[in-house]
């Protein structure tokens, strides 16, 4: 079985430098960040946050991913709480090798991809040799 | 008892800090969290909410990035929830990873509700990574009103 049972929640600590208005809870979402030759690319996850619910935001060299989550009201007692419900947030300082204007982002089944493309000037290039 | 001790002038410091991390350490481990303040191994996958009430119980987890066909969820009729699935990673052909936090592969955990089910009514919802599931009581197991005459 593969690392699966260390994914749980954690709660926002000193990584949620900004504090936040809204009472209650935040959660740091869990990040994969992947570098390929044209863009960087994260992956976060942020379960029970509707889709329109996700903020994804770049200001002063900073990426800035909030998702909110409308509380989930549980009818009758609970039995096994094993994790709380709250906000996620996260920031990400963001190198200036980043075409800032054509950041995309898409959320789908609880996951937000952040698509960072890099300048195109620092893409690699094929060269066309001629032959003389 | 000898009257020549060692003479140790840090000596309840120490042992003052050594009962420090001792109550450190088992506090994190309580917690199942690692020093970096993630949770351990020790905290099983996936982690569920699981609440009731009159006629049915729910279960409550978190699995970002499924789909419902990725789960397999199974009521037994001696009251056992099995939730077996897996996360696959997504394909990517020459990348460097910076980050990995989230983790992938085959997970399975069962565990036992408190009471007999209704195994023929069961659903099971996916939303935006939240699986819900609903069971219903079996009728021996839901509470009874007992109407008290007066006489």
């Amino acid at each position: 079985m593969a690392q699966t049972n260390t994914l749980v929640k954690k709660e926002a600590g000193e990584v949620a430098a900004t504090e936040a208005t809204r009472g209650g809870i935040y959660y740091t979402p869990r990040v994969d960040i992947h570098e390929t030759a044209n863009e960087v690319v994260l992956f976060c996850d942020m379960p029970g946050v509707k889709p329109a619910d996700v903020d994804v935001k770049f200001e002063k060299g900073e990426l800035s991913l909030i998702g909110k989550v409308a509380p989930r009201s549980a009818p009758g007692r609970a039995l096994n709480e094993e994790y709380g419900i709250g906000d996620f947030y996260r920031n990400f300082a963001i190198s200036p090798e980043i075409e800032t204007d054509k950041i995309a982002a898409e959320y789908r089944d609880g996951v937000l991809t952040v698509h960072l493309p890099k300048q195109e000037k620092l893409k690699p290039k094929r060269i066309a040799v001629k032959a003389g | 008892m000898s009257i020549l001790t060692r003479w140790e002038p840090f000596g309840e410091l120490q042992q003052e800090m050594a009962r420090f991390q001792r109550q450190m350490s088992r506090m994190f481990d309580r917690w199942g969290l690692d020093s970096a303040g993630w949770p351990t191994a020790a905290v099983a996958y996936p982690a569920l909410n699981l609440w009731e009430d009159e006629d049915f119980v729910y279960a409550e987890s978190e699995l970002p990035g499924l789909k419902l066909n990725d789960l397999e969820i199974t009521v037994t009729g001696d009251n056992r929830l099995t939730i077996k699935g897996e996360r696959k990673s997504p394909t990517s052909e020459k990348a460097e990873w910076h980050r990995q936090e989230r983790s992938f592969g085959r997970f399975e955990r069962t565990i036992d509700l408190p009471v007999s089910m209704d195994t023929s009514k069961v659903e099971a919802r996916l939303d935006n990574g939240v699986l819900t599931i609903k069971m219903a009581k079996a009728p021996q197991a839901k509470p009874r009103k007992i109407v008290v005459k007066a006489e």
